[in-house]
C-alpha cells in the first residue's frame, strides 16, 4: 500500500494516545502512516478500570482494541520501547533500542507518572506506585502472603488502590494529607460522609496526616507521623498525585508550564508547530488534567486541526461521577464555590445517609457546580443545569429534595440541541436524537451508533431518558427511513432515481446518501435501478448491491449451496423437457422436488457448479425463473376450458402469456400469480398478488393476496375484462406498486396501509386519477422490451463469472459443504467450524 | 510474520468479498474503494454455521465498516470481526496487504493453524 503520506510518531499508547489512533483511523487518512511507540508490555487498556484486575479481570478484559486494529496497515505498534530524545532539527526520535525513527508530525501522549513525596524510605521493599498493569501485577505478586498493607493518599486513585487492598484480602488503611478524603472534588462535608461509609466497610481512614518517614523492621513496614503515632504495616501504596511526564519535553527545549506538562495551544500544539501534546502531559491555560474525557477531547481536537477543519480545545469540565468501594460519589464544575458571585445551599439526610450541595450563581440563578456523596442519583440533572445555564427553578431548594428520576424526565425538555450529553466522547443531545430517528431504539444500539455511554457510563441513565423521551415524542413512530444511508423512503428514493435518471448505486449515494452504504439500501437501490432502467443485475456497477440470491442467481440454502429453478410459464412442460430436467438433476446430483408454484426446485448446487448447470438448462430450451429474486416469480394455473369440463376460459394460455410478460420484473419484493380458468379457483388466485378469475364476460382482476403466514384474500380491482384491458390494469398496478411500495412489502401490506386503500389504488388504476396511467403503462412496456434471461447473459460473460467460483487461489471444492441421503436423494449436512 | 501469496489484486472484487483456502482454512478477503482499503477475515459465519462471509454485502455501520453475512444478516465488524448484534460473538481477523500487486495474508497464526 501506499507509503506517500506523512509519518505521524506517537509516542504512549494510553487510553489517550489509543483514542487518538481510533479517532485518526476513523478519518480515513489513509495514506498516513502512524508510528506508535509504547513502553508498556501491552498495548492500551483501561486505566480506568484497573482495579477491576484484582477482582478477576485479565489484562486481556481490560484491553481497548483487539490485535487486529493494530495490524491495519497504516500502524505499526513497537511495545517495550521508549523514547529517549527528540531531534527537532533532525526530525527524529531516538529509542531505547538505539534506533531512531523519522516523523514528518510528532505526538506526544505520554501521559503521567504517580507523584511520590519524598518521603524518607519510599523506596523499600514493599512500597509501590499504583498505576500501571505492571504496577498491579507486582503489588499482586507481593500481597499474596501479607495480611495488612496502607495506602498513602486519599484522593480518587488512592480508593481504588485501598479497594484493591480489600479485594485481596488485606486489612487496609488509608492515609491522606488533606483534612478529608477526595479533597479536589469534595467539600469537607462531603468527605467526611464519605469516610464514614468507607470505615464501615472495614477499611481504617486517618485524614490531616503528614508521613514523616518509613522504616522497615523485620518484615514490617513502620510508617511514622508528626503528633500521631505511628503505624505498622507489611505494604505501602503511593497514590498521592501525579506529575506529567514532560522531560522528553523538556530536554528537546519546547514550553513547560508553570506547574509542569507541556504547553499547547487550542489545537494541541506545542512551541514546535510540528510537536504536538494530549492526554495528562500537556499543559492546557496552566493546568494539567488527570481525567480521561479532557485527554479524548484533546485527541479529537487534534484529529480535527491534522485533517484540517479545526474544533478548538476549549477547556473541559472535570465532573465526574463514581462509585468508590460500593459509594457513590460525584462532582460537578465549580464543586468548591471558588467562582466571583457564588453561593451554595447544601442537605444532609440522615436517614438515606446523603449529601448534596448544589453551588450557584447568586445573580445569574443558574447552576455552576454540585458535590453528591451516597447517592448521586441527581448527577445528570445538576451536570446539565450547569452546562445548559438553566435558569434555577423559582422553588430552587425543590432542587435538592427531589429524586434525579422523577425531575430527569422533566428535565430533558430543558436540555437544548446542542447540549453535550456525553463529555467523554463529546455526544450531543442532536446526535442522540438522530440516532433515535434514524432507529437506534434500545440503549445497547443507541450506545453503538451514538458512542454516548461508552467510557465512563456516568451518562447512560440520561441517554436513556431522552431515548424514552425521543420514542414517546415520536409515539415510537415506524420509521420510514430506508437506513442511517439514506434519510428517504423506498418511494421517494424511486422518485429521485427516476427524476435524476440516476444508473448507479455510487452516484445515489454521493448525491443522496451518506457512509458506505448497507444490505438494506444496496438491494433496495440495486432493486429500484432494475426497475427503472432494467440492466442486467450483474453487470459490473450492479454486482455488489446484489443480496446473495440475486448475486449468485439462485436462492442460498441453509449449508450455502444455491437452488437452481428452471421457468415453467403455466406449469406447462413438454415431456422432453421434463426429461430433460431429470437429465441435468442427475448428472450434478441434485436434490430434485415439485414446488409450489408448478416449477421444479433443484437444490444443493456449489456455487461454481451453478454455470455448467445453466448452461445445460440453456440448452435444453429453459430460461432463468427468477425465483432468487424479488420479482414476477410464477403464474399459477388450472388447465382450464382446453381440458377441464367446468372450465368457462383458457386460463392457461391467458397465464402462459402473462408470466413472459412480467417474467423477472424487479419489485419492492416477490410477485407471485396465478389465473383460474372458472370460479371454482382451482390455480387459487385469490391468494396471489395478481390473481386473474375466468367469468362468463372475460376476466376479473384480484389484487393484493397472500398466502404464507398472513393471509389474505385479494380485493376485486375490476370486474369482466377483456384481454387487452387486463393486460394494461396489471401493468398499471403492477408499476405503481413498484414506484410506490416500501422495501419488501407485499401488495397485501401496501394495499392494506396506502391511504385509502384497495378504493384509491382503484381509482388510481382504473380511473387514472393521477393522470399517470399511461406512463405506468409505458414504464411496463419497457421493462417487457428489455427482457433477457439473467443465466444466458451470464454465461457468456466471463466478467460476471468472475463470482462464481469458491476460492480465488485454488481450484478445490468446498468441502465444508457435505451431504448425506435421505430417501435417495442428497440432504445436507450442517458444516461445522474449520 | 510470514506474508503468503494468495493471488493477483485483481481476483479482488471492489466493494465486494472473494474468498481464499490456505491450508485448510477459508478466509475471505474484502476490497474497498474510496479510500482503497482491503480487510481479511474468517470466511465462516459463527452464527448460521456456513463459511459464506465473502459472499455478504459490505457497507457501513455509524463508525464500523461491515459485511452482513448472507445466510441471516449478522453484521461482522471488518477491522475487528466483532459481530454487531452480538458482542460476544466474533471471527477471526488476518493481516492482509497488497504489494506490486499480490495480495498477501498474514501468515503469522496461518502456519500453526490447524
Amino acid at each position: 500500500m501506499s507509503q506517500a503520506g506523512r509519518t505521524f510518531v506517537v509516542v504512549g499508547n494510553g487510553m489517550v494516545g489509543q483514542k487518538f489512533l481510533e479517532e485518526f483511523s476513523q478519518e480515513n487518512m489513509a495514506q498516513d502512516h502512524l508510528v506508535v511507540i509504547c513502553g508498556e508490555n501491552h498495548p492500551a487498556y483501561d486505566r480506568v478500570q484497573l482495579s477491576s484486575y484484582f477482582s478477576g479481570k485479565s489484562p486481556d478484559d481490560l484491553r481497548l482494541a483487539p490485535d487486529s486494529f493494530y495490524q491495519q496497515d497504516h500502524i505499526s505498534l513497537h511495545l517495550n520501547k521508549t523514547v529517549t530524545s527528540i531531534h527537532r532539527d533532525r526530525s527524529i526520535v531516538r529509542l531505547n533500542d538505539g534506533s531512531s525513527v523519522p516523523y514528518d508530525k510528532l505526538v506526544l501522549a505520554t501521559g503521567s507518572s504517580p507523584f511520590i513525596p519524598p518521603i524518607e524510605g519510599y523506596q523499600l521493599d514493599g512500597c509501590f506506585p499504583y498505576r500501571t498493569i505492571d504496577d498491579l501485577t507486582s503489588i499482586q505478586s507481593y500481597a499474596q502472603s501479607k495480611a495488612t498493607g496502607v495506602v498513602i493518599g486519599g484522593g480518587l486513585l488512592g480508593l481504588e488502590g485501598a479497594k484493591a487492598l480489600k479485594d485481596l484480602g488485606l486489612e487496609t488503611q488509608v492515609i491522606e494529607f488533606a483534612p478529608h478524603l477526595m479533597a479536589a472534588q469534595l467539600d469537607q462535608e462531603g468527605g467526611r460522609l464519605l469516610q464514614r461509609k468507607i470505615e464501615a466497610l472495614g477499611i481504617k481512614v486517618h485524614t490531616g496526616r503528614s508521613t514523616q518517614k518509613i522504616e522497615s523492621h523485620s518484615g514490617m513496614l513502620r510508617l511514622t507521623f508528626q503528633d500521631h503515632p505511628a503505624i505498622n504495616t507489611e505494604m505501602v501504596i503511593f497514590s498521592t498525585g501525579i506529575r506529567p511526564n514532560d522531560q522528553l519535553a523538556r530536554q528537546a527545549g519546547l514550553a513547560i508550564g508553570p506547574r509542569g506538562g507541556i504547553i499547547i495551544n487550542e489545537h494541541c500544539q506545542t512551541s514546535d508547530p510540528h510537536i504536538f501534546a494530549i492526554g495528562e502531559c500537556a499543559s492546557w491555560s496552566g493546568t494539567f488534567y488527570g481525567l480521561v474525557g479532557p485527554g479524548y477531547q484533546m485527541a479529537r481536537t487534534l484529529v480535527s486541526f491534522l485533517k484540517g477543519s479545526p474544533e478548538p480545545f476549549k477547556g473541559a469540565d472535570t465532573s465526574s461521577k463514581l462509585k468508590l468501594l460500593g459509594v457513590e460519589v460525584a462532582s460537578i464544575g465549580d464543586a468548591h464555590g471558588t467562582s466571583r458571585d457564588s453561593t451554595s445551599m447544601s442537605f444532609y439526610d440522615g436517614i438515606r445517609d446523603s449529601y448534596q450541595k448544589v453551588v450557584m450563581s447568586k445573580s445569574r440563578k443558574n447552576v455552576l457546580g454540585a458535590i453528591l456523596v451516597g447517592d448521586t442519583s441527581n448527577y445528570t440533572l445538576f451536570h446539565q443545569m450547569m452546562k445548559n445555564k438553566t435558569p434555577l427553578p423559582s422553588d430552587h431548594d425543590s432542587l435538592l429534595l427531589s429524586k434525579g428520576g422523577e425531575r430527569g424526565t422533566q428535565s430533558s425538555p430543558m436540555v437544548s440541541d446542542d447540549s453535550i450529553i456525553c463529555s467523554c466522547n463529546n455526544v450531543s443531545k442532536k446526535q442522540l436524537s438522530d440516532c433515535i430517528i434514524k432507529g437506534s431504539h434500545s440503549i445497547n444500539h443507541l450506545k453503538e451508533t451514538s458512542r454516548a455511554g461508552t467510557s465512563c457510563g456516568g451518562c447512560l441513565p440520561f441517554v436513556q431518558e431522552i431515548l424514552e423521551a425521543d420514542l414517546a415524542k415520536h409515539g415510537v413512530k415506524v420509521d420510514r427511513n430506508l437506513c442511517e444511508h439514506f434519510h428517504f423512503t423506498r418511494q421517494e428514493l424511486y422518485h429521485l432515481v427516476q427524476v435524476n435518471k440516476i444508473k448507479s448505486f455510487q452516484v445515489m449515494l454521493e448525491k443522496f446518501g451518506k457512509g458506505l452504504g448497507c444490505h438494506i439500501c444496496k438491494t433496495t437501490m440495486a432493486s429500484i435501478l432494475a426497475s427503472c432502467w432494467n440492466h442486467h443485475i450483474l453487470s459490473e456497477e450492479h454486482s455488489t448491491l446484489q443480496d446473495t440470491n440475486d448475486a449468485y442467481l439462485g436462492n442460498i440454502q441453509k449449508n450455502g449451496t444455491y437452488s437452481v429453478v428452471p421457468r415453467i410459464p403455466g406449469g406447462e412442460i413438454l415431456p422432453t423437457k421434463l426429461i430433460e430436467v431429470g437429465r441435468i438433476a442427475v448428472k450434478y446430483n441434485l436434490y430434485t422436488k415439485i414446488t409450489g408454484g408448478q416449477r421444479i426446485d433443484l437444490l444443493g448446487a456449489r456455487l461454481e457448479q451453478l454455470p455448467d448447470i445453466w448452461k445445460d438448462l440453456i440448452e435444453a430450451g429453459f430460461e432463468s425463473g427468477h425465483a432468487y429474486g424479488k420479482a414476477v416469480r410464477t403464474v399459477k394455473s388450472c388447465v382450464g376450458d382446453t381440458w377441464c369440463r367446468y372450465g368457462v376460459n383458457d386460463s392457461l394460455t391467458a397465464a402462459i402469456d402473462l408470466e413472459k410478460r412480467y417474467r423477472g420484473i424487479r419489485a419492492p419484493h416477490k410477485l407471485k400469480m396465478a389465473v383460474s380458468g372458472c370460479t371454482r379457483e382451482c390455480a387459487e388466485a385469490k391468494s396471489k398478488d395478481v390473481g386473474v378469475i375466468a367469468t362468463e364476460k372475460g376476466w376479473n382482476l384480484y389484487v393484493g393476496g397472500n398466502g404464507g403466514s398472513k393471509p389474505r384474500h385479494a380485493d376485486l380491482l375490476a370486474a369482466d375484462l377483456d384481454d387487452d384491458s387486463l393486460v394494461k390494469f396489471i401493468d398499471r398496478f403492477l408499476m405503481f406498486y413498484i414506484r410506490t411500495g416500501d422495501r419488501l412489502q407485499r401488495t397485501s401490506t401496501w394495499l392494506d396501509q396506502i391511504e385509502g386503500g384497495i378504493d384509491y389504488v382503484r381509482k388510481v388504476v382504473m380511473e387514472d386519477s393521477l393522470n399517470i396511467g399511461e406512463q405506468l403503462e409505458q414504464d411496463m412496456q419497457a421493462l417487457v422490451d428489455t427482457y433477457q434471461c439473467e443465466w444466458k447473459t451470464t454465461i457468456e460473460d466471463p466478467i460476471k463469472l468472475k463470482r462464481f467460483k469458491s476460492f480465488i487461489n485454488t481450484k478445490e471444492a468446498d468441502r465444508q459443504i457435505a451431504f448425506t441421503t435421505n430417501r435417495g436423494q442428497i440432504k445436507p449436512v450442517r458444516p461445522m467450524e474449520a | 510474520m510470514k506474508w503468503i501469496d494468495i493471488g493477483h489484486e485483481k481476483d479482488l472484487i471492489e466493494e465486494g468479498g472473494v474468498c481464499a483456502l490456505i491450508n485448510g482454512i477459508q478466509i475471505a478477503i474484502f476490497r474497498l474503494g474510496k479510500p482503497d482499503r482491503i480487510f481479511a477475515i474468517d470466511n465462516f459465519d459463527p452464527k448460521s454455521g456456513v463459511h459464506a462471509l465473502s459472499r455478504g454485502i459490505v457497507g457501513s455501520h455509524g463508525s464500523h465498516i461491515t459485511v452482513a453475512s448472507p445466510i441471516y444478516k449478522h453484521h461482522y465488524d471488518l477491522r475487528t470481526g466483532i459481530c454487531l448484534e452480538d458482542h460476544e460473538t466474533r471471527v477471526n481477523t488476518w493481516p492482509v496487504k497488497i504489494h506490486q500487486n499480490r495480495i498477501l495474508l498474514g501468515g503469522h497464526n496461518l502456519e500453526n493453524y490447524q
